[in-house]
């Protein structure tokens, strides 16, 4: 029972080959002795996870049990978890139990889904390489002197390495495509709206999205059918039909039309990383797709936006983390100053503070126009640009990102390049349009990740076409040694 | 040199909703500290806020009232700072984009003119909690109870020019929300307060002088003492060469003085931006119509109604329409007594006005209801009492003694009406008193007080004073 999909627990629960209590427990087993190489987890929930499962064998029992009861999976540690530590990966949040759950949790919580664990993360997460993490960073299960990529990373390792057959993500600039990515996983990032964000911790509120990281593409429609839906709790949520996201998994891809943007395959994309998404693109011919050679002009703005958005909106979304009411509060603070200077000095770590800073600047009088105001305005031209090439294709074929997992170390002092590694995500979150990356072959020996970008709300189709992929490679089944 | 004032108000309204602007929690005033702030309003992590679409048609209501502009799309921002009270670390409020722009409201002055003053913006936004500075040992308390609170902002154009149309005005506007029933008017409980921006000009001065804005005042006689000392101040700084600083003040209504509180410089940046957790607020014309049809009668629509219906003066219906309960409670009257609007005002005006104002009462406070009242006014149509002995009935009534008749009944204050007994006693007192009447009838008219005067004390007021009138004229002329 290890080492299955989803789906094929969720069929082994049913057919009673084994209960939901053996596979967490196995799980958990597996957690203990092997996570010690991996570092992903920053909280493992035994005992709920225990209570969890046999509250999903007496469902299962009845017969009439949710698609994914008893399945245990992992959530990222951005996911306000109620009774548990929630940390978003910071000293801040060291010492918080949340009194609630994120709507995400409670979704799978309702489901019968069992939670194994909050898996590590970048601080906050910002981060391309999890090594901003207040608990350590995460290793790479291909090769642990490599990063996992993050945020998500723990999420990915997780995964990759099988202690869990499936994690919840956040993305905001790549989190969930980036370490799906360089750890081999299927990992998808919804149209912005539609999973909730409420309960879980936010860093851009309008970049951040929650997704699915699994095995593979039909393991990530069934989390996504957990997932999505309106959210009366978030305003941003959209109220919009949930399709059955396996529905169209087995869709023929003859006469698909599939964009490859030139400037997604241009400088600083590594050789053999583009060997293999070319490689893939191939596979998808032979299936009967069009290949398209399209231009996304002002995806070279992305990331300079980027680091305007996000950074002004954690600046604020950040500011509620004082020492007042909760987390980390200095000792004997000598004043109002004091406790908030030292509280949020000792609790932040530095690409935090970073942030903040560069928020807090882009946002201030005189430099708000500028910066805020003129980057808000250039993602309209991003978001122009896809729009204009939807009006082409059905989907948008690239790398996931420039190179394979990078060294442990290797850009953590190098802020600009560490920024780089989220080149071709970066783009589709701030134009708010869902983004998949799914394993497409190797580099060296570490997985390579091909994304897949489709237009507002067509996850289904995504979903389809990463299928397909599947049914024709078995890059998804290759395992770390 | 003489001076001219400039005076704009920010009159913060709290919204008389149920529950918080972006959260489920309750409003209502008086909860043990903390009780009534939920995961929103404490700003746990993870948390998003959700409009109160009560709190849109509430300040839609107000654009109307004012013949504002009501903004089709108007947006919500982050004002950023730090205090202990501001659980988020900033302030959800719109900036650029307010609900409400471009009204205005008219004001009545001392001297019976009228005045228009500018209505700039009315803008949504949410109050903070409370820091309590007492009972913690040199600590502070925080109390979220407030956290979270709609406010309706309004900013009025510096078209003020003294402390007493600031109070015209700030009373109008009270009067208004609480015709519109957006908010309660509780001033003691901080549900209606006000920050005054105040500077001076040379009279004739086409350009503003430097204005200092006052905050959080909670009274009129603040709002009208606090104007009074900072225009002092400030023409005593430039009358002996000073300058005034921009700067916020504070003031004391124990010392009756204003003290600075920062300066510009020292103000903070707030780092406004459209807040990314709240779509844009979207009003529809459809909207708007059904709104204007759920509107109640405003106040100067009443005035007019009680001129025109009820033949009173301008300045009575004004009077009986500064509020909307006060309004109710005449018309209460009026209805119950079945006509006599001029007399059921002079009660409700003189007697009742000056009970509460006595006692220091809020109309809905009033010991005698209208009922009451009218059943009163209704003796005094039929003779029963006099208007002076009604007085004396009104007060047994307000202390509780019973309804008007039972009142007549038991002090025995029924009107006396019999010609014949009347006549025995200004036949009494005429004899008794042979010196005046030999000065009366000798032309000494004004002594005809005196015999009015005894015939009302031997009948302890009783006696109709009408009839009293004609007999002695009859008697002392015969």
């Amino acid at each position: 029972m290890m080492d299955k999909t989803l789906a094929e627990l969720a069929q082994g629960l049913k057919n009673k080959e084994f209960s939901s209590v053996e596979v967490t427990q196995a799980h958990l087993d597996r957690i203990k002795s092997n996570d010690g190489n991996y570092n992903s987890f920053i909280t493992v929930c035994e005992a709920e996870a225990l209570a969890q499962a046999q509250a999903a064998d007496a469902v299962l029992a009845k017969r009439e049990a949710p698609v994914l009861c008893g399945v245990p999976i992992a959530h990222k540690d951005i996911f306000c978890t109620e009774g548990v530590k929630t940390t978003c990966g910071s000293k801040m949040l060291d010492n918080f139990i949340s009194p609630y759950d994120a709507t995400v949790v409670k979704n799978f919580k309702q489901a019968g889904v069992v939670t194994l664990g909050k898996t590590n993360m970048d601080e906050f997460a910002m981060g391309s390489s999890n090594e901003t993490s207040f608990y350590g960073g995460v290793k790479n299960p291909w090769d642990v002197k490599k990063v996992p990529g993050g945020s998500s990373g723990g999420s990915a390792a997780c995964v990759a390495a099988g202690l869990a057959p499936a994690a919840t993500g956040t993305d905001t600039g790549g989190s969930i495509r980036q370490p799906a990515a360089l750890c081999g996983i299927t990992g998808l990032k919804p149209t912005y709206g539609r999973v909730s964000r409420y309960g879980m911790i936010a860093f851009a509120s309008s970049l951040d999205q929650a997704g699915p990281m699994t095995r593979n593409a039909e393991d990530a429609a069934l989390m996504l059918n957990t997932m999505a839906g309106f959210d009366p709790k978030d305003s941003t949520s959209v109220d919009r039909e949930v399709p059955d996201y396996t529905a169209d998994l087995n869709n023929d891809l003859s006469g698909l039309k599939i964009g490859l943007p030139k400037e997604f395959f241009g400088e600083g994309l590594d050789a053999q990383t583009e060997k293999a998404v070319q490689d893939a693109i191939v596979v998808y011919e032979k299936m009967g797709a069009k290949i398209v050679d399209i231009s996304l002009p002002n995806s070279k703005l992305s990331v300079p936006v980027y680091y305007v958005v996000a950074p002004a909106e954690c600046s604020s979304n950040l500011s509620r983390f004082d020492g007042v009411r909760y987390g980390h509060r200095c000792e004997n603070p000598q004043d109002l100053e004091d406790l908030y200077k030292r509280s949020r000095g000792e609790g932040f770590g530095s690409e935090v503070k970073r942030r903040i800073m560069i928020g807090a600047y882009a946002l201030s009088a005189g430099y708000y126009d500028a910066y805020y105001l003129k980057a808000q305005k250039l993602r309209h031209l991003i978001a122009d640009d896809f729009k204009h090439a939807f009006s082409q294709v059905d989907v948008i074929m690239g790398p996931t990102a420039p190179s394979t997992a990078f060294g442990i170390g290797e850009k953590s002092n190098d802020p600009i390049s560490m920024y780089l590694s989220d080149i071709y995500t970066i783009a589709v979150n701030l134009a708010g349009i869902p983004g998949m990356s799914i394993p497409a072959g190797f580099s060296n020996g570490m997985p390579v990740g091909l994304q897949i970008i489709g237009n507002y709300f067509e996850e289904a189709r995504l979903l389809n076409v990463a299928h397909r992929f599947q049914q024709e490679t078995d890059w998804h089944m290759r395992r770390p040694q | 040199m003489e001076w001219e004032v400039v005076i704009g108000l920010e009159i913060h309204a709290q919204l008389a909703t149920n529950s918080k602007i972006f959260s489920g929690a309750s409003t209502a005033y008086g909860a043990e500290p903390n009780t009534q702030a939920c995961e929103v309003d404490l700003a746990l992590p993870g948390v998003l806020p959700v409009l109160n679409k009560e709190v849109v048609k509430m300040a839609t209501k107000f654009g109307l009232a004012t013949g504002s502009t009501v903004a089709q799309r108007s947006v919500f921002a982050r004002k950023n700072y730090f205090y202990p009270d501001l659980p988020k670390g900033y302030q959800i409020s719109q900036f650029e984009l307010p609900i409400v722009h471009n009204g205005k409201l008219e004001i009545v002055l001392d001297d019976g003119a009228t005045k228009t003053i500018g209505i700039t913006r009315a803008h949504l936004e949410e109050d903070a909690g409370k820091s309590l500075h007492e009972d913690f040992h040199g600590m502070t308390g925080i109390d979220l109870n407030r956290a979270g609170t709609p406010l309706l902002e309004i900013v009025s154009e510096p078209d003020i020019r003294s402390a007493k149309e600031a109070v015209a005005y700030m009373k109008k506007i009270h009067s208004l929300v609480q015709y519109l029933e957006i908010c309660d008017g509780n001033m003691q409980e901080g549900s209606f307060r006000c920050d005054v921006n105040v500077s001076v000009r040379p009279k004739g001065q086409k350009e503003f002088g430097t204005r200092t804005e006052t905050k959080n005042l909670n009274s009129f006689r603040f709002v009208e003492k606090a104007i009074h000392h900072e225009v002092q101040r400030q023409i005593e700084i430039i009358e002996n060469g000073g300058e005034i600083i921009q700067q916020t003040r504070l003031y004391n209504p124990d010392t009756d003085e204003t003290r600075s509180m920062r300066s510009k410089e020292e103000a903070n940046d707030y780092r406004y931006f459209p807040d990314p957790d709240l779509l844009p607020v979207m009003i529809e014309e459809s909207f708007i119509e059904q709104v204007k049809s759920e509107m109640p009668e405003l106040p100067d629509e009443k005035k007019q109604r009680f001129m025109s219906d009820f033949g009173l003066k301008a300045y009575d219906a004004d009077v009986l329409t500064a509020s909307r309960e006060l309004a109710n409670y005449f018309e209460a009257t009026v209805a119950a007594v079945a006509g006599e609007a001029k007399l059921c005002a002079n009660w409700v005006q003189g007697e009742v006005i000056g009970a509460l104002n006595r006692e220091g009462m809020e109309i809905s406070q009033a010991q005698v209801s209208p009922a009451l009242l009218a059943g009163l006014i209704k003796r005094i149509q039929d003779n029963t009492v006099s208007q002076k002995i009604a007085k004396q009935v009104f007060e047994a009534m307000w202390n509780g003694e019973g309804d008007a008749d039972a009142v007549i009944e038991s002090k025995g204050l029924k009107q006396v009406t019999d010609i014949g007994l009347i006549e025995q006693v200004i036949d009494e007192i005429i004899a008794n008193n042979p010196g005046q009447l030999e000065q009366y009838r000798s032309g000494k008219d004004k002594l005809f007080g005196f015999f009015v005067g005894q015939v009302m004390k031997q009948t302890q007021g009783k006696a109709n004073p009408a009839q009293v009138n004609e007999l002695l004229r009859k008697k002392l002329s015969s």
